[in-house]
């Protein structure tokens, strides 16, 4: 949370920034508005939502993209920016993951978008490693003690995205409508997918 | 008072599961500025997650009370971003920090009415050089 005057300098400080950069040749605002405006409107968790859902459908696919999250990318042709490595990771009856970055905000924006407030807070970074049930229940996800909580640290070369578990009773939905069940917190590990996601 | 913009229908923010996806104009320019840059080829990601991982870094070690829950109002990501993105520019002799210095001075001091949102819809440098003449 920031303050108006704080805004204010922070915008004067851009903008000045801005300006030298184009001044120096270094940059195009055309190039930075075309960036944005790609963020705000292409990108975000329905490219994710698609990979889930057919991974649902399809176990050979699954297969494939629990080998190479970046490989089944490219198969539905999802490219984008900052296509590092990814790496699903499956849950399941006896396994639950969540993603975080300890160090900054490391996250897969090629199949998320770019990451909620709340993943780049410091309570979150350091507490999901340290109480991950806790802060999992505070997002609503009671999960019992039998179950094993893994927690992915992503880094810049490796970003993580869970695929979650397929709801009970979806069995016969269509590929389309399966996507309309998988969440953006689903796919952190924050949430589970299902009706209302 | 600040005025407060459109929160639903077309003159709002754009938002993903309900969220904005940058709080304040500001912050799509600092990103856009660093996306583009590194697009270009002009630095690795890792160069420029070095810095901002050293920012956060410094804001943590200055708010011990923040990584176990306690307050942190004053953690503005996109500010750590900013400085990430200067400490990079100075280091690599790309763009110094007493240029953006000066240059934010010069901004601050234009007269009122000048400052207007700044949603990238022409470009700043073009439009404004015109100002400085005769300064």
């Amino acid at each position: 949370m920031s303050d108006e005057h704080g805004d204010r300098r922070q915008a004067l400080r851009t903008e000045a920034l801005e300006s030298l950069l184009v001044e120096k040749g270094l940059l195009e605002s055309a190039a930075v508005d075309a960036v944005v405006a790609a963020f705000e409107a292409h990108l975000g968790p329905m490219v994710g939502a698609r990979m889930v859902a057919r991974a649902w459908v399809d176990p050979a696919f699954k297969r494939r993209m629990l080998e190479s999250g970046t490989a089944a990318m490219t198969e539905l042709g999802i490219s984008g920016p900052e296509a590092k490595q990814l790496v699903v990771v499956e849950n399941s009856d006896r396994v639950h993951n969540v993603v975080v970055c300890t160090l900054c905000s490391c996250y897969p924006w090629a199949v998320l978008g770019l990451p909620p407030s709340w993943y780049k807070d410091p309570a979150y970074r350091s507490r999901v490693v340290r109480e991950p049930r806790a802060v999992l229940r505070e997002f609503g996800l009671d999960l019992p003690e039998s179950k094993e909580v893994r927690v992915w640290d992503s880094s810049a070369e490796v970003r993580y995205m869970v695929l979650p578990e397929r709801p009970a009773g979806s069995e016969d939905l269509a590929e389309q409508d399966l996507q309309a069940l998988v969440s953006r917190d689903s796919m952190i590990g924050v949430g589970l997918a299902g009706p209302g996601a | 008072m600040r005025s407060q913009p459109d929160q639903q229908g077309p003159g709002a923010p754009p938002r993903k599961n309900g969220e904005l996806v940058f709080r304040e104009p500001w912050e799509s320019r600092a990103f856009g500025m660093v996306m583009s840059l590194h697009e270009q080829g002009l630095f690795a990601w890792d160069e420029f997650r070095e810095h901002l991982i050293a920012a956060i870094a410094r804001w943590d070690r200055a708010h011990p009370e923040a990584a176990s829950g306690g307050d942190s109002e004053d953690y503005v990501y996109y500010e750590h971003w900013l400085a990430a993105f200067e400490a990079l520019l100075e280091k690599r002799a790309l763009c110094r920090r007493s240029e953006v210095q000066e240059r934010t001075r010069r901004f601050a001091a234009r007269p009122p009415g000048h400052d207007h949102a700044h949603d990238g819809s022409h470009d700043h440098a073009r439009d404004h050089s015109g100002d400085d003449s005769g300064d």
